[in-house]
């Protein structure tokens, strides 16, 4: 069959809302896109358990630090769906982790920011994973159904991990002045990074549509932008904390927040390897890999020689 | 070093008695028991099961989307095979 009727019959599928599953024929295109962010969403659960990681031996309380860790320990499940997913695509995990490695691919900027102080595990709660939560929601429905199946799992793990850092935030907001101002600092260095998480406008979003006519996609950068402004200006209340954004006002004709302008430089600079973490973050998963080697050899050892001596014993019985 | 991956293997739990087995996600391992105990770690955290089966994906067989029509399209015009092709009358019971 011609590649072009080919396409179209895919399209087809798509446009009837069924699902791809990994031995469909696809254009090439749909899984490179794929591979490209599902690997980049797993990469950035696995990098994303550093800057909380930071804090799990500093956890002000036991319930806390429990929290926290499983938290962590959830990414690492997170991760893992999603590396999966991307495999049936037919690239291998170590293939993956060396584009990280190498800086092919790349993981949410959001986590090229440092954690400086405890109100920032609550504000990545809120903030961080309530974009993420955004952005992950309509991956539900993504067209391809391994993806999909990761994603489902994801959000229903992910809305525990808000709703602990929401709380944080609370018990900060009633406690004494120097909390309450450790939560508004916070805020402060967190609310642009998070706004900038669902990338660059629409406008200059080049791969956006093709995405949405493939139904990876299902709502554009701006639309999840907007949605997730008009959410947290009503959150921020109940923690009392101000948004630094001076231009914030509700447009009754839009039935929307107004916002101001994000600093796209800054995003393209850290996208590009200068953010405040950068290389740290990248030469922590290096070590982590490079060091992590034996132990990855020494049980495929192990399993080697019990398979061999299991072997040999059935011949000798 | 040796430097090679980890097998790939398929995870099903069984979420309660009375339920079979459902494929869930898969996870890299050394051997079935590493695989048995990652796939508790990272399917059961939160109760989701009581019973888990592994199985190394190389093992599996599947059929290909390719050969859809030939395999499954028979079953199409059989509708004989249905309970509701027979036509009998209403005031018939138990049956």
């Amino acid at each position: 069959m011609k590649t072009e009727s080919l396409e179209q019959r895919f399209q087809d599928r798509i446009d009837r809302e069924e699902r791809i599953e990994p031995k469909d024929w696809m254009p090439e295109k749909y899984r490179k896109t794929l591979i490209r962010q599902i690997s980049q969403h797993a990469h950035s659960e696995i990098v994303g358990m550093l800057p909380e990681g930071n804090w799990i031996t500093r956890a002000p309380s036991l319930r806390r630090k429990a929290a926290l860790l499983a938290k962590v320990q959830d990414e690492a499940g997170h991760g893992l769906y999603l590396y999966a997913a991307a495999e049936t695509l037919g690239i291998s995990r170590d293939e993956m982790i060396e584009q990280l490695h190498d800086g092919t691919a790349k993981y949410s900027n959001i986590f090229n920011y440092p954690t400086l102080t405890w109100a920032d595990m609550g504000t990545i709660g809120w903030l961080v994973d309530g974009a993420a939560i955004m952005n992950q929601v309509p991956l539900c429905r993504c067209s391809y159904g391994p993806y999909a199946r990761a994603m489902v799992r994801v959000c229903k793990e992910e809305s525990f991990h808000q709703r602990q850092g929401f709380e944080i935030l609370l018990t900060l907001s009633r406690g004494n002045r120097e909390q309450r101002e450790m939560l508004q600092e916070s805020v402060n260095r967190w609310w642009w990074p998070s706004m900038m998480m669902f990338g660059p406008n629409d406008a200059d979003s080049p791969h956006s549509q093709q995405s949405m006519a493939w139904k990876i996609k299902r709502f554009s950068n701006d639309e999840l932008r907007q949605k997730f402004v008009d959410v947290c200006v009503e959150q921020a209340k109940i923690l009392n904390v101000t948004i630094p954004d001076r231009d914030l006002k509700w447009n009754e004709e839009r039935g929307h927040y107004d916002f101001g302008k994000i600093d796209w430089d800054e995003f393209w600079r850290v996208v590009k390897g200068d953010g405040p973490c950068n290389r740290q973050r990248l030469k922590a998963r290096i070590d982590a890999h490079e060091n992590g080697a034996w132990v990855r050899d020494a049980a495929m050892a192990f399993a080697k020689k019990q398979s061999e001596r299991k072997q040999a014993q059935k011949i000798a019985s | 070093m040796i430097n090679q991956e980890w097998p790939l293997w398929e995870i099903f739990i069984r979420s309660r008695n009375g339920l079979s087995h459902k494929h869930v996600g898969s996870l890299h391992a050394a051997d079935a028991e590493m695989a048995m105990s990652n796939a508790r770690d990272v399917y059961t955290r939160r109760s989701e099961g009581i019973s888990i089966w592994v199985v190394e994906s190389s093992k599996i067989v599947a059929s290909n989307p390719e050969d859809q029509g030939p395999l499954f399209e028979p079953a199409a015009n059989k509708v004989y095979r249905h309970p509701t092709f027979y036509d009998l009358p209403d005031g018939l019971e138990h049956m």
